[in-house]
């Protein structure tokens, strides 16, 4: 993975063009992206563009659960080579002046991923996954959280069993996740999982390598990552011991709360801006149905009396 | 697909000590020795990582894949397609972990038993052919199998059609058979849980050392016996 990812950065035009097997990319792919979102109309400035964010507590405030030396490498070289790594293939590509969020969505592509995907949205993957935890976490989701979990999933116990079972079932290396869904049936990016006309929902999804449920309009509230690194030399090969460990004792349903208001308050703008929509489409139709009449005085009489 | 795992498996001659008759008929799997001691890989590959490899990983693989078996043989007496549909990720994900480590186990030598000797013979003159020399081959391999993204597996392995020498990956647990008419000669097993206690993040290090336990010898004959 890291020398894979250190290979091609060696030289990010060649591998921009001539992506690995394994990420199917196409070098019209690549120029599609470029022609979407070049936005820039000056000199391109060559910047290094996203940071390495600093863990959001002490690399050793998980202990015992999360030891520090499974900190430190998993921020430390994982974490850290994603970022570096991407910003190595992105230089100069009209993609290193999007959000990260944007780069993960456009590097997708549609199925069809660009070599930066993996990085990008490994990249995004543990900035969440820190933030999904914190020292003395676990317990019981607050409130309007624990109310939606019992809705959706029957009460919260089922949801845990959910989420484990996601954890413990996804074949090699990926995530699980918590996901407020607010979409459309056809996402325009990729096959949404999890079709059906219910929107506004909590619902559990896994995801294999450094797939990200952003590429199916979900709304990321919680992730557990289940490459080996995140567990390895804590749990060996005792993932659901680390599952476990993770929903009892590190789970910050804090910002699961903060990440649920979030989505909900940009589905609802979302719901706005489409109503919105579809209204001017609508009076578009109607005024093009109904063209403003014009007479021109006498003609129509004229017309009629010959 | 289970069926299709057992002839290949018995084709190939793996893990015929592994294999025990059940009820009725149905055949079970069990974790086949290692031809080796767990240290005896040192220092290439720690004798913890060879414990808890064979022992928990590869058991579990094979604990897995008996499991779905049982149940595709409940499934398919009581004629329920969807249930036996639903087995086949299962089946190739454990059944798949089941073939490739016993392959592994067999590509791996202890230095003192002529791990990481060169292959002699036809092997070695079909690796100068196709790959330019052993040279080659290796840095191609190692720079394959430290390009798969995730989990997974690189390969050498043997075109029946083309009678040529190929390299390539498969993920998670995909046996090479899932590519094509591909005989496996060596697997080089990627997965973090093969290298992480030693090498950590460093994947090309583990990449790097394995070479010298490398068991041509056995690449070798499985060669030989397809070509034949
Ligand atoms: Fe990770
Ligand atoms: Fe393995």
């Amino acid at each position: 993975m890291v020398a894979a990812a250190a290979a091609t950065a060696a030289n990010p035009l060649a591998c921009s063009l001539f992506p690995s097997k394994g990420l199917r990319g196409t070098a019209s792919g690549l120029q599609w992206t470029k022609r979407q979102c070049t936005r820039k109309t000056g000199p391109l400035t060559v910047t290094a563009k996203f940071e390495l964010k600093p863990p959001p507590y002490p690399m050793d405030a998980l202990e015992p659960h999360m030891s520090k030396e499974t900190f430190e490498y998993h921020w430390g070289k994982h974490h850290r080579a994603y970022v570096n790594n991407l910003n190595k293939q992105i230089e100069g590509t009209g993609l290193d002046d999007m959000s990260l969020d944007d780069v993960v969505l456009v590097t997708y592509n549609k199925g069809d991923p660009l070599p930066a995907f993996n990085n990008a949205a490994q990249a995004w993957n543990h900035d969440f996954f820190w933030e999904s935890m914190k020292p003395g976490g676990g317990g019981k989701p607050p409130g309007e959280l624990l109310q939606l979990i019992e809705r959706d999933f029957g009460s919260f116990d089922e949801f845990v069993q959910e989420f484990k079972s996601a954890a413990a079932t996804q074949f090699g290396s990926g995530w699980a996740w918590l996901v407020y869904k607010a979409n459309r049936l056809d996402v325009g990016n990729a096959e949404n999982p999890c079709p059906s006309e219910e929107d506004k929902k909590l619902v559990v999804v896994k995801s294999p390598n450094a797939v990200n449920p952003l590429i199916w309009d979900y709304y990321p509230l919680l992730t557990i990552d289940v490459w080996e690194h995140a567990y390895y030399l804590d749990f060996q090969n005792r993932r659901p011991d680390y599952i476990s460990t993770f929903m009892e004792k590190l789970v910050s349903w804090d910002a699961v709360s903060a990440r649920l208001e979030v989505a909900k308050a940009r589905a609802a703008e979302r719901e706005i801006e489409e109503a919105r929509k579809k209204k001017e489409e609508e009076e578009k139709n109607f005024t093009d149905k109904n063209p403003p009449e014009i007479f021109i005085d006498g003609v129509a009489d004229d017309s009629e009396s010959d | 697909m289970a069926l299709r795992s057992l002839v290949s498996r018995k084709t190939l001659g793996l893990a015929s000590s592994g294999l025990k008759l059940q009820f009725r008929g149905l055949q079970t799997f069990s974790l086949p020795d290692l031809p080796y001691d767990y240290g005896a890989l040192e220092p290439a590959i720690s004798g913890e990582i060879m414990q808890l490899h064979h022992q928990k990983h590869h058991q579990t693989y094979i604990t897995n894949y008996n499991k779905a078996l049982e149940q595709l043989h409940h499934a398919m007496e009581k004629g329920d397609s969807s249930a036996v549909v639903k087995l086949q990720s299962a089946i190739k994900f454990n059944g798949g972990g089941h073939v490739n480590h016993s392959i592994f186990w067999k590509n791996l030598a202890p230095a003192r038993e002529g791990g990481g000797e060169p292959p002699h013979g036809n092997l070695g003159w079909a690796i100068d052919e196709d790959f330019g020399s052993l040279e080659s081959l290796i840095q191609k391999m190692s720079a394959e199998g430290a390009a798969v993204q995730g989990s997974g597996w690189v390969w050498l392995g043997l075109d029946k059609e083309s009678k040529k020498l190929v390299i390539e990956t498969t993920a998670n647990q995909d046996p090479l058979v899932t590519l094509g008419p591909l005989v496996p000669l060596l697997g080089i097993d990627v997965w973090e849980h093969a290298y992480y206690l030693q090498y950590k993040n460093v994947r090309p290090d583990y990449l790097k050392n394995i070479w010298k336990v490398v068991n041509w010898k056995y690449a070798g004959e499985v060669y030989d016996k397809e070509r034949a």
